[in-house]
C-alpha cells in the first residue's frame, strides 16, 4: 500500500501571492463548478494534471460565466458584460493559456473572447489529454479496468463542428486499450444531445420525443457499456437518456478524463 | 421565309435578354435590402473554397450516388451549353451547323458527347422524378415537411425536371430529324452529307422519323429547334423565381461564405461599445457604432440610421444571409440532419431559408410598386417564422454543415433570437431566470459565487 496521494488546486490568486505563473490556466467552468454529476470529472482532471506534474492554477471564486448560454439565448449585453468582466480579471493575471473540460467554454474562449479584447491560447481537455498521452506523460496501465470493453463516443457539437476537434477524444479512448465502437451518426454528422443553444436552461419546444432520448437510444444500440462525452451538457442529457431507457445500470455515462483518471488508477 | 425566321429568332433573344436583367436587377436589389457586412477578405481561400464546394461540388459527396448523379446534370448543363452558342448563331445568322465544316473532324464527337450528356441529363431527370413521386425520399416530401404543402415548391421542383426532360428530348430529336434530312440530301441539310455522321444517341430516333415526307420532316426539324431553343430562353428566364437558381448564385454564396470556426457567433460592436461605457472601460471601438454595424461618419454625426438588435425582418439581416436564401434548392438536407426536427420539433432550417426568401421578395416587389419607404405591416418573425421556431434551435450547426452551398439557416435564427430577447424582452420564463443567474450568480444556475470553489474541497476525498 502505497502512501495516501494528496492532490491540490492552487488558484491564480495564491500563485500571484507568492510571484509564480502557472504554465497554464483550468478553466473549471459553471457546471464543473456546482453540478454534482460534472464536479467528479472536476476532480478528475484535476488528480491527473497533479499525478503528471502540470503547473496549473484556476481562478476559484474568481471565475464567472463566460456567457455562453445568455448568448445563444440572443441575450448579447448580458454575454458581453460577463465577457468583459472575465477577460479584465484574465488579462489582469496576465493569462496565455487555457484548458477547460467545457466545450461551450471552450468555443466561446477561443473564437468569440478574441473580439472583446481577450487573446488565449486556449485548448480543450480532450486536446490536453491526447496531448499527455502522445508525451508518455500518461501511461495506461497493465490490466487496466478497460480492455476489450465497448465504449461509444458522444461528439459535442461544440467541440466537434463548431471546432472540428473530432479525433483528439477519440484517440484518448484508444489509449485505454477498449474497444471503441461508432454510432450511426458521427463526427461531422454527429447528434445533438439535445441541450446547446441554451436548450438545457428550458424545457424544450411541443414535439415527438426528446433529442436526448433520440441520441440516447442510437449509443445503446451500439452494444457498448460505456458512453463516453466530454461536454457537461452532453454528460446530463445522455445520462437522461439512458435513465429514460431504463439502462442506467448497465450502461454507464463517463468524460474521457474520468476514463484516464480510472485507468490511471487515480 | 429565312429571313423572317432570323428577325424573330433576334426578337426572341432580345425580349429574353430584356427579361433577364430585369431579374438580375431585382435579385440584386433583394439582396441588397440586407444590411452592409465585409466579406472582402481572404480572396484566395473563398476563391479555393468555392472551387471545391460549388465547382467541385464537394458536400454533395457524403452520399455518392446522389453526387453522381447531381454531377451529370451539372456537367450537362454547363457543357451541352457550349453547343447553346453555335445554335444560336445560327439562329441569328439564318445558317446551319454553322460550326461543323471548320472543325469538322471533331465536330462528330463534340456532338456526340453532348448527346451523351443530354441522355444523362435525362436519364437522371427520370430517377430524381422517381425520388419525388415513387420511391418518396423523405425529406423531398409535403406530408412530413410543413415549408413543402404550399403549391408552388413541389410544383417548382416537378416543373423544372419536367422541363430539363422536354428540353433533352428536343435536343436530341432535332438531332435525329436533322440526320434524316441529311441523309436524303434535302436542301441546305443535304450540305454536311459526308461532313457531318449520324450521331451516338439521336441515331436510335431516326426510325421515328423516317416514314415522314421530306415537308413533314423539315417540320420537326425547324419545330424541334425552335422548341429546344425557346425553352432554353423560357427556362433562363424561369430560373430567377424558382428554386433552380442556385445553379447561379451557389457559386458567390460559397465564395462568400463563412470562413469562421461554424461555433462563433458574430459579434455586435454597437452592444461592445455601450457594455465597455457600462464597466467604465475606455471604449476601443472609435467612433459610435450603430446596431447594424455601421459607423458614424467622419463630422461625428451618428449613423442615419440606428436600426435594430438583431432581426424582425429581412432588412435586419446581412445581404450574405438573403443571397443564402435566394440560393437555397431547398433540397432539405439541412432539416433533414436538424435534431429539433428530427424529434418532431416545428423548427425546419430549410423553411427558415425559404421564409427569407419570401419575405424578401414580398419587401422587393412592394418597394418596386409602392417605393422603398412602404410599410406593410409585416415581418419575417411573427408573419413566416414562428417563436416557437427559432426557440427549438440547439445551434448544433448540423443545418450549416449540411449545407451542399453553405448557407447559414443558424445565423438566421441567432438573429431572430437575439431582436426577441433584445428589443421586444420576450423570452421563455426559464431563460429569463438563467439571464438572472448569470447577472447576479455569475453562472445560469441559483448557486452563490462564493461557493463556486467549493468542489476544491473534495479533490482528496475518495
Amino acid at each position: 500500500m502505497t502512501t495516501e496521494k494528496t492532490y491540490s488546486v492552487p488558484t491564480m490568486a495564491e500563485m500571484m501571492a507568492n510571484g509564480d505563473t502557472p504554465d497554464i490556466l483550468f478553466w473549471v467552468g459553471c457546471a464543473g463548478s456546482f453540478d454534482d454529476r460534472y464536479k467528479r470529472v472536476t476532480i478528475a482532471f484535476v488528480r491527473i494534471l497533479n499525478h503528471v506534474g502540470i503547473k496549473f492554477a484556476v481562478l476559484g471564486p474568481e471565475e464567472a460565466c463566460t456567457g455562453d448560454p445568455a448568448r445563444r439565448a440572443g441575450n448579447e449585453f448580458l454575454f458581453q458584460m460577463q465577457a468583459m468582466a472575465n477577460i479584465q480579471v484574465l488579462n489582469g493575471y496576465n493569462v496565455k493559456k487555457i484548458v477547460t473540460a467545457c466545450p461551450h467554454c471552450f468555443n466561446t474562449l477561443k473564437n468569440e473572447y478574441p473580439d472583446l479584447g481577450g487573446e488565449y491560447e486556449v485548448i480543450h481537455h480532450s486536446q490536453f489529454l491526447q496531448q499527455l498521452i502522445n508525451e508518455g506523460r500518461v501511461k495506461v496501465q497493465d490490466g487496466q479496468p478497460f480492455k476489450g470493453r465497448k465504449i461509444t463516443y458522444h461528439d459535442s457539437c461544440y467541440l466537434g463542428r463548431a471546432n472540428k476537434i473530432y479525433e483528439a477524444p477519440r484517440e484518448v479512448l484508444e489509449a485505454l486499450d477498449a474497444d471503441l465502437v461508432e454510432m450511426k451518426r458521427v463526427k461531422a454528422n454527429g447528434l445533438c444531445c439535445g441541450a446547446g443553444g441554451a436548450q438545457y436552461f428550458k424545457e424544450p419546444e411541443p414535439g415527438k420525443k426528446d433529442v436526448n432520448v433520440e441520441r440516447a437510444q442510437e449509443a445503446l444500440a451500439t452494444g457498448a457499456d460505456t458512453i463516453a462525452v466530454a461536454c457537461p451538457f452532453c454528460m446530463t442529457m445522455m445520462s437522461d437518456g439512458v435513465k429514460n431507457q431504463n439502462r442506467e445500470d448497465t450502461v454507464k455515462v463517463y468524460d474521457i478524463s474520468e476514463l484516464i483518471a480510472q485507468g490511471q488508477g487515480l | 421565309m429565312q429571313v423572317i425566321q432570323q428577325v424573330l429568332f433576334a426578337a426572341a433573344l432580345i425580349v429574353s435578354a430584356v427579361i433577364i436583367t430585369r431579374r438580375v436587377k431585382y435579385i440584386a436589389q433583394a439582396i441588397n435590402l440586407g444590411r452592409p457586412e465585409d466579406r472582402s477578405d481572404n480572396p484566395g481561400e473563398r476563391f479555393k473554397i468555392m472551387l471545391l464546394v460549388a465547382f467541385g461540388q464537394k458536400k454533395m459527396f457524403t452520399n455518392l450516388t446522389v453526387a453522381l448523379m447531381h454531377l451529370v446534370i451539372y456537367v450537362g448543363f454547363v457543357i451541352i451549353n457550349v453547343e447553346i452558342v453555335e445554335i444560336i448563331l445560327d439562329g441569328l445568322l439564318g445558317t446551319h451547323r454553322l460550326f461543323a465544316p471548320y472543325i469538322a473532324p471533331v465536330y462528330p464527337y463534340l456532338i456526340n458527347f453532348f448527346e451523351i450528356l443530354a441522355f444523362g441529363v435525362l436519364a437522371v431527370c427520370v430517377v430524381f422524378l422517381s425520388r419525388r413521386y415513387i420511391t418518396r425520399v423523405n425529406r423531398l416530401q409535403a406530408a412530413t415537411n410543413e415549408e413543402l404543402r404550399p403549391r408552388w415548391p413541389l410544383l417548382d421542383a416537378t416543373l423544372i425536371l419536367v422541363f430539363e426532360i422536354v428540353l433533352m428530348i428536343a435536343f436530341l430529336s432535332w438531332n435525329a430529324s436533322d440526320s434524316v434530312l441529311r441523309d436524303r440530301g434535302v436542301g441546305h441539310y443535304g450540305e454536311l452529307k459526308g461532313v457531318v455522321p449520324d450521331f451516338l444517341i439521336s441515331q436510335y430516333l431516326k426510325p421515328l422519323f423516317t416514314g415522314l415526307s421530306d415537308g413533314a420532316l423539315v417540320g420537326v426539324e425547324r419545330a424541334t429547334w425552335w422548341f429546344h431553343i425557346l425553352g432554353i430562353l423560357f427556362f433562363a428566364g424561369y430560373v430567377t423565381y424558382s428554386k433552380h437558381l442556385h445553379i447561379g448564385l451557389a457559386f458567390p454564396n460559397v465564395y462568400f461564405s463563412d470562413l469562421v470556426p461554424k461555433g462563433e457567433m458574430k459579434n455586435m460592436p454597437s452592444i461592445t461599445r455601450e457594455v465597455q461605457l457600462a464597466l467604465g472601460i475606455e471604449p476601443t471601438g472609435g467612433e459610435p457604432v450603430a446596431a447594424d454595424g455601421t459607423q458614424a461618419n467622419e463630422n461625428g454625426a451618428q449613423p442615419s440610421d440606428i436600426g435594430r438588435f438583431g432581426a424582425k425582418d429581412v432588412p435586419d439581416l446581412s445581404w450574405v444571409d438573403i443571397m443564402g436564401a435566394l440560393s437555397c434548392t431547398q433540397c432539405g438536407r439541412c432539416t433533414a440532419a436538424c435534431p429539433a426536427n428530427i424529434t418532431g420539433k416545428k423548427l425546419s432550417p430549410r423553411k427558415i431559408m425559404m421564409d427569407t426568401r419570401w419575405r424578401a421578395e414580398e419587401i422587393t416587389t412592394n418597394r418596386q410598386k409602392h417605393g422603398n419607404d412602404y410599410d406593410d405591416g409585416k415581418s419575417l418573425l411573427g408573419d413566416y417564422t414562428t417563436v416557437e421556431e427559432i426557440n427549438a434551435c440547439t445551434t448544433c450547426q448540423a443545418c450549416v454543415n449540411a449545407c451542399p452551398v453553405n448557407i447559414n439557416p443558424l445565423n438566421i435564427i441567432l438573429q431572430m433570437r437575439r431582436f426577441k430577447v433584445m428589443e421586444d424582452a420576450q423570452a421563455p420564463a426559464s431563460w429569463n431566470a438563467m439571464f438572472s443567474n448569470v447577472e447576479n450568480n455569475m453562472a445560469p444556475w441559483k448557486f452563490s459565487p462564493s461557493d463556486r470553489f467549493n468542489w476544491a474541497e473534495q479533490v482528496n476525498e475518495k
